[in-house]
């Protein structure tokens, strides 16, 4: 197939960005996204040209690093997939495709398609982790945990750190993330000791870094590809007011704003 | 170079306790003034930092991703095994290190081995203690399955994603830490080389991948868990950043190479579609607990699937190894599919591919069973080639997925560079010839978690360490090395892509050094590669400066260095003249195509040193002795 590109360019942070246009011709259907854009590299080297930056790593929709605006819609059309796991057998001979970063103030633009996503570990930093030092474990069936909240936990726990959710949302929330998190862990039992230090610090974190509110748009449930739920937000919601009704604001734990 | 493993003396079951009394302290309150550098931010580099800043060094923490939470460990999807027997079905810690010697072809160091079996319990348990959701059973206990070359179902895993769940339980440990204060992290930032003062390793000089900018982190002691090198196949399931450039400047250096033909091939990837194909994707070995593998007893049969009856199947790993069956290792069931491949019995487009049929189990179990164990990875399946598995069987074939070679490491997992520890899948030791299924989540927390912390400081307290600054002389000097290198892979300006010269490399690895080996195959890639990589240094086009994000660039240095270790891995295999796991010699096989080692002459570890550039490497090797396993011809018929 042959395809018309609209990729965004910015030769670095504080430079003027702009859209170009670029041809792909001869794209076979089986090909993925990346592999597309590869090919797209590929001849622009050939042609003396600067290849287009994109963060990308194991290309099978897990490590998170890879994330485009396609045509307006966070990792592109189909539910539930990672850029890197769309195929283009999902368009058409002639199809004219928009490709942009992740649009967020938290997540500033570094290069081309490239942005810096790292106020995703700051929120991390100011609680999304259970305090257990190595080898203070006592033995692993020790605390049995019902089957349901298992897997209740392990569907939140699935969250890749892509930020979809955040190029999805129009205020540009970091809820479903930080919500995904605060639910892995305040579902198990081992998270029960720092729940409500946990939600207080995440969600003070997230606030400080500059991501908007949430406003139940639930946009970044359907552009989650990992399809996590927006209950994760009312559990977020819910533990972070008993973290404001039981906890005295000394003892929230927040790293400063990135 | 004399190379002493310095393990333990004693009974086997004793050597790790006994040693971690022997080994020196550092007294708690003098940790913090120590300083390590931890390159990697894996499982086994994210549970090492964060266990020791728990401890009290100051660490600091290196990878190339934009978070340490992206490492490739993450992909993992099958399972960690445990000698927990919780399923009461025979398993001990005993069993697990002989099935784990065993599975390697006796070819690895057996005192680690039974170390990693007896750490792995603590494993789980710290797993668990930090939130990692491992499936459950009804009443609240843990899960199990069975994995390959294992008659005991002693895999723990978190539905098809245990690695992501296992490296965000020390990611997670890791962001406790940088909070702290006791890590500081380095993310965007690559190795580019080792720094070695009066003999020992001191630190590394690394490119903030952003800027451009070279600097130098100088340390008391540097951890190296970098990974693999499957990628100098180009074509691999690892992910595309994947590289060997820290343990190969360490290489360089002084580090010994161990057994770094030991390359492993997994049977059930998705077979490659295309020309601009840029990786492999994993099926995950614990399908092979319910998927039956089959082709065609005919040679060319065109018919689909569904309309060829079970008497014109061939269940060949079924017929073949009776009692391991589709569970046959990896090495065996890869080859086993080439063979029926070569046959002409391949299934998929280009006739390189086998069956992975789960209809039986679908009947037996039911869809929502069935759905229940592996729903993401046929959810993957289906994503990547468009086909239905619970409908149609799925296409597989093998390809390359991990090394059990690596840089050579003592008991105390130290390189022959004092203070060069290296750890995960970086290091050549516990696998042997061949890794088990499960094995390497297990190998890299182990080695992370509960091992390094406590030989280090065994180091740290034994030696007397000057205090050195970025402007000592050896640190100047070395980034002025880096500097030079980047600047002069710029100043090429020839007409080839990074990416064309990738692929050329890749293909003829896969080819001449792959599942199947041959004196005359190797010896052409012996001519064929230092050929290829004059070719690279006159020819290559890497577009863009070096004070900027440049992403050809960092592919350019990684290729460079693939292009020498692919090399020595080809003069590796065309020294050890058996097959043996992974090595797969076609002149060293028994009448029914099984591996014929050669324990007489090939039991040990080839351990080689660089001498220069275009001088043949030396070999060094450490003798292998099998006092607690006996060495057998490895059968899983």
């Amino acid at each position: 197939m042959n395809l018309k590109l609209r990729i965004w360019r910015q030769s670095g942070p504080h430079a003027a960005g702009r859209f170009v246009e670029y041809q792909a011709p001869g794209i076979s259907p089986d090909a993925s996204f990346l592999e597309m854009l590869d090919v797209v590299n590929e001849r622009l080297i050939e042609n003396g040209e600067v290849p287009i930056a994109f963060d990308h790593d194991c290309r099978e929709g897990i490590c998170g690093s890879c994330g485009l605006m396609i045509n307006g819609v966070a990792h592109g059309p189909d539910p539930g997939t990672a850029t890197c796991q769309l195929h283009m057998r999902r368009f058409k001979d002639g199809d004219i495709i928009t490709i942009e970063p992740w649009r967020a103030r938290a997540f500033p633009v570094i290069r081309d398609l490239v942005v810096d996503r790292s106020a995703f570990d700051r929120i991390m930093q100011a609680g999304g982790f259970v305090s257990a030092n190595t080898g203070s474990a006592p033995d692993g069936n020790a605390i049995p945990i019902p089957k349901d909240a298992v897997e209740q936990a392990m569907d939140a726990a699935q969250c890749i750190g892509c930020g979809a959710c955040v190029a999805a949302c129009p205020n540009g929330s970091a809820s479903l993330f930080t919500g995904a998190k605060i639910t892995h862990l305040g579902l198990l039992p081992q998270g029960q000791p720092e729940r409500e230090r946990r939600a207080l610090g995440m969600v003070l974190q997230m606030d400080a870094e500059g991501f908007g509110g949430c406003t139940l748009f639930g946009e970044c449930q359907d552009a989650c590809p990992k399809q996590i739920s927006i209950e994760t937000i009312s559990r977020m919601n819910r533990d972070f007011l008993r973290a404001m009704l039981t906890l005295r604001p000394a003892s929230t734990g927040a790293a400063g704003a990135g | 170079m004399d190379l002493n493993s310095r393990t333990p003396s004693g009974p086997i079951q004793q050597k790790w306790d006994r040693h971690r009394f022997e080994l020196k302290l550092v007294n708690p309150a003098n940790k913090r003034k120590y300083s390590v550098i931890v390159v990697g931010s894996g499982l086994a580099g994210g549970s090492a930092a964060a266990t020791l800043s728990e401890l009290g060094y100051q660490v600091k923490c290196f990878c190339f991703q934009d978070s340490p939470r992206r490492a490739h460990s993450i992909a993992a999807q099958g399972g960690i095994n445990a000698a927990k027997n919780y399923q009461n079905d025979g398993d001990s810690i005993w069993r697990l290190f002989y099935d784990t010697v065993k599975g390697g072809d006796f070819r690895a160091r057996e005192a680690n081995v039974y170390r990693l079996a007896q750490i792995s319990v603590n494993i789980i348990d710290q797993c668990v203690a930090q939130g990692v959701p491992f499936a459950r059973e009804y009443g609240g206990l843990l899960a199990n399955r069975s994995f390959g070359g294992a008659q005991v179902s002693r895999t723990f895993y978190a539905r098809g994603q245990t690695g992501q769940q296992l490296l965000l339980g020390a990611y997670q440990a890791l962001e406790k830490e940088i909070a702290r204060g006791g890590v500081v992290m380095f993310a965007r930032t690559e190795m580019l080389d080792l720094i070695v003062i009066n003999g020992r390793a001191r630190g590394i000089v690394a490119r903030d991948m952003v800027t451009g900018k070279v600097q130098s982190h100088v340390a008391d002691a540097v951890v190296l868990a970098t990974g693999g090198y499957g990628n100098v196949f180009y074509l691999s399931t690892n992910a595309k950043g994947s590289n060997a450039t820290a343990i190969w400047r360490a290489h360089k250096r002084g580090a010994l190479f161990g057994n770094p033909c030991y390359t492993q091939i997994h049977p059930t990837c998705i077979p490659v579609s295309g020309e601009y194909q840029s990786k492999l994707t994993l099926m995950s070995e614990s399908l092979r607990n319910d998927g039956r593998v089959w082709v065609s007893k005919q040679r060319g049969d065109q018919r689909p699937p569904d309309q060829i009856p079970d008497a014109d199947r061939d269940y060949y790993l079924e017929r073949k190894y009776p009692s391991f069956g589709n569970l046959a290792p990896r090495d065996i069931a890869s080859r086993a599919a080439q063979e029926v491949c070569d046959d002409g019995r391949g299934v998929g487009p280009n006739g390189l591919g086998v069956f992975l049929d789960f209809a039986d189990a679908i009947k037996r179990l039911g869809e929502e069973r069935i759905r229940e164990r592996y729903g993401n990875l046929f959810e993957m399946y289906q994503r990547i080639t468009d086909e239905n598995p619970y409908r149609v069987p799925m296409r597989i074939f093998p390809a390359v997925h991990y090394t059990m070679g690596g840089l050579w490491v003592d008991y105390d997992l130290m390189s022959t560079i004092p203070g060069l520890f290296v750890i995960g899948e970086a290091n050549f030791s516990d696998h042997g010839a061949n890794r088990l299924g499960a094995s390497a989540l297990m190998q890299g927390l182990a080695d992370g978690y509960f091992i390094v912390p406590y030989t280090i400081g065994d180091y740290l307290a034994g030696a007397k360490l000057e205090k050195v600054g970025v402007d000592h002389a050896e640190v100047i000097g070395t980034e002025g090395i880096v500097n030079e290198r980047v600047l002069r892979l710029l100043a090429v300006h020839g007409r080839r892509t990074v990416d064309s010269f990738h692929r050329e490399l890749g293909k003829l690895m896969w080819d001449k050094c792959g599942m199947a080996r041959s004196a005359e195959g190797l010896r052409e890639a012996i001519q064929l590669i230092p050929a290829l990589r004059d070719e690279f240094w006159q020819n290559v086009n890497v577009p863009g400066s070096d004070a900027e994000l440049n992403q050809a660039l960092e592919k350019a240095g990684r290729v460079a260095d693939f292009l020498e270790l692919g090399e020595l891995m080809c003069r590796d295999a065309l020294h050890r003249e058996e097959s043996c796991g992974g090595h797969f010699r076609v002149e060293y096989q028994t009448d029914e195509g099984e591996a014929k080692r050669d324990d007489e002459r090939f039991a040990y570890v080839a351990a080689w040193e660089w001498r220069g550039d275009g001088a043949e490497p030396c070999l060094n090797r450490e003798p292998l002795t099998f006092e607690n396993v006996q060495l057998a011809t490895r059968s899983y018929k």
